[in-house]
């Protein structure tokens, strides 16, 4: 079955149109499948929490109680683009599953609202914060190496506790960037077909096959959104998981929760934090 | 690109003899089912190769479609019964001639013998991109060929445009609005009534339909109520061939005088200007109370096209409409015999 609509244009080239929206199924099913699976996972196998101790454990005696995790800037950044995230998917997707309201205008201005956003996130995470906090380094790669192998039953060394973001984390963020990026490039030239007053319409910008891949570029990021999206909001209401969701209301998690997960090498928080050691390049993901 | 062919993609054709039967069918067959009513939309679109169904639902065989039913309430017309058939109706030329009208100049005689009311309401779009099978957003694509700067719009839409530019053609709708017209809809959970502006979507909610029909709903019948039987009418439809052509911009009114000859209540409505038929009721509500002459219309007029936007090519429907909407509510009072005749195109009527 293939995944694109295809039409034959008034020149006789056959060019992509969009993504099937069958897809839309597919990415649902995806996200509530991982949910099954995972929930199992944490049922079934129940893996236990066992980080390697770190003599750095002793500086925790300088931790506040509360621990600052994202700024208010971050915090507002993250539920702007919730928003306009929820906003986008719900006029992208209910008319296609039958559900029929005027959605485009609602569609382009959730779309511009989301590219000021990530334009704020882009700058305020590459200048004011710890930039490079939400990339993968090699210490994440050696532990989810040795996470794995002790999974098999290999013999392989503790993993160490977390910096500020987990391992997954990255990749979640990693993977949103990658689809946002999509969404929002093609969104905007796509912005030039419709009728919104802020663009001249041209609908001749490019050609029949470049749109058409455009519009498939939008359309898969889009329906990867949804399983996104859905992956996100069920570990954002797990249990283990709800000290994170809260610091991303109040800014804040608590001393316990926070040297029982974080390397306090790896993420250094000392008091109140002086410098932007303590805030990442994701705050707001 | 529409090529004609010498004959139509292969469908099973389906004849039902009643409307339940007809409607059991739709319901079986849903999206896979098309259907046919004068034949005059449909045959286009099949033997143009554009449309392409698998079942093929002809309601020709179905009389309790067709007829003309007068009871206390007003008139039912049969979705099935012919154009020509609806003009010659007394009661329709007597009580509710504004339909009479409308109907009386939809295409050609012949075409006014086969098509029928129910297909002249539903009929698609006449957009030529669209039915050239271009891929555009009416055809499931992702552009309107029509509104581009060299795209050719001369009869598109000044209004409620939605990505797709398309009007709708028919001239028996706007009179069937201005009659407060109910369509009834048989669908799989029953019959449905629904006003007249209702039964039609616009692109904004539904790019790639014209109606609010679902698959498996069909249009039974059109009722009219007796509340504006006898009123002042109007109906006037502006095209570039007297002798067969589809409306560049149609009005049509319904008025009610007070004793002192002010306008009690008025139903107006104008088509091909919009991607569905516009009741124009914010005009209906200006011009409640006043007198129904030249200035009262000229008001009405100029109220009616704020908020119209043209394409590149079809300003000319921003002084039309004007015009229209003037002669809609000034002349209505008078009747004039020959209105029909007298526009012979959107530049007199501009």
């Amino acid at each position: 079955m293939s995944f694109l609509q295809w039409a034959t244009s008034p020149w006789g080239q056959s060019v992509p149109i969009h993504v099937v929206w069958g897809l839309i199924w597919i990415a649902v099913i995806a996200g509530v499948f991982f949910i099954i699976v995972h929930s199992l996972y944490l049922i079934v196998v129940r893996p236990p929490k066992r980080f390697a101790e770190r003599k750095a454990e002793a500086a925790a005696v300088g931790v506040p109680e509360r621990v600052p995790r994202h700024t208010l800037a971050a915090r507002l950044f993250h539920w702007v683009m919730a928003a306009s995230m929820i906003a986008l998917l719900v006029t992208a997707f209910l008319p296609k599953v039958g559900i029929r309201f005027d959605w485009v205008w609602y569609h382009w201005i959730a779309g511009l609202l989301l590219t000021a956003s990530v334009l704020f996130h882009i700058v305020h995470a590459t200048f004011f914060l710890d930039f490079w906090s939400i990339w993968p380094d090699k210490t994440d790669l050696i532990d989810a190496r040795n996470r794995v192998l002790r999974f098999f039953g290999k013999d392989a060394p503790l993993p160490r506790k977390f910096a500020k973001y987990p391992l997954e984390n990255k990749l979640y963020h990693g993977a949103v960037m990658i689809a946002g990026l999509a969404v929002i490039a093609t969104g905007l030239f796509m912005m030039k077909r419709v009728e919104t007053g802020i663009l001249v319409r041209n609908p001749y910008l490019f050609s029949d096959m470049t749109w058409g891949l455009m519009y498939v570029l939008h359309g898969l990021a889009g329906v990867g959104f949804i399983a996104l999206t859905i992956m996100h909001i069920y570990m954002g209401v797990r249990p283990e998981k709800l000290p994170i969701t809260k610091s991303m209301i109040f800014g804040w998690m608590s001393r316990d929760f926070y040297l029982e997960e974080h390397d306090t090498g790896r993420w250094a928080v000392d008091g109140p934090p002086k410098t932007k050691q303590g805030l990442a390049a994701s705050d707001g993901d | 690109m529409a090529v004609i062919r010498d004959v139509m993609p292969a469908f099973d054709l389906l004849q039902p003899s009643s409307a339940a039967e007809a409607q059991q069918l739709l319901e079986q067959n849903a999206a896979e089912a098309w259907v046919m009513a004068g034949g005059l939309d449909s045959f286009d679109w099949l033997k143009d190769r554009i449309k392409k169904p698998k079942v093929l639902v002809d309601l020709s065989g179905v009389d309790e479609l067709r007829g003309i039913r007068v009871n206390e309430a007003g008139v039912e017309i049969g979705a099935m019964t012919t154009l020509t058939e609806i003009a010659n109706h007394s009661e329709i030329k007597g009580n509710y001639g504004v339909l009479a009208d409308a109907v009386s100049v939809v295409a050609s005689p012949q075409i006014r013998n086969q098509g029928t009311l129910g297909g002249n309401v539903s009929q698609d779009v006449r957009c030529w991109y669209y039915r050239g099978g271009w891929p555009c957003y009416r055809a499931g694509g992702n552009v309107c060929y029509a509104d581009t700067p060299v795209g050719r719009n001369r009869e598109h839409a000044i209004f409620g445009a939605n990505r797709c530019v398309a009007v709708h053609p028919s001239d028996s709708v706007p009179a069937l609005i201005a009659l407060d017209a109910k369509f009834v809809v048989q669908t799989a959970k029953g019959e449905r009534v629904v006003d007249a502006e209702d039964y039609f979507v616009g692109p904004e909610d539904d790019i790639t339909k014209i109606n609010m029909l679902q698959p498996g709903d069909l249009l039974t019948a059109i009722r009219i109520p007796n509340n504006w039987a006898g009123a002042k009418f109007y109906f006037e439809k502006v095209r570039d061939r007297n002798v067969w052509d589809f409306p560049l911009m149609n009005v049509a009114s319904a008025i009610k005088l007070d004793a002192s000859g002010n306008i009690q209540r008025i139903r107006l409505a104008v088509n091909a200007v919009s991607p569905r038929p516009m009741r124009l009721k914010a005009v209906e509500d200006a011009v409640g109370g006043r007198p129904a002459n030249a200035e009262t219309g000229e008001m009405a007029g100029k109220m009616a096209v704020q908020g119209a936007v043209p394409l590149q090519f079809n300003g000319y429907k921003i002084p039309l409409m004007r015009n229209l909407v003037k002669r809609a509510i000034a002349q209505s009072p008078r009747q004039a015999a020959s209105r029909l005749a007298g526009s012979t195109g959107g530049q007199e009527a501009a």
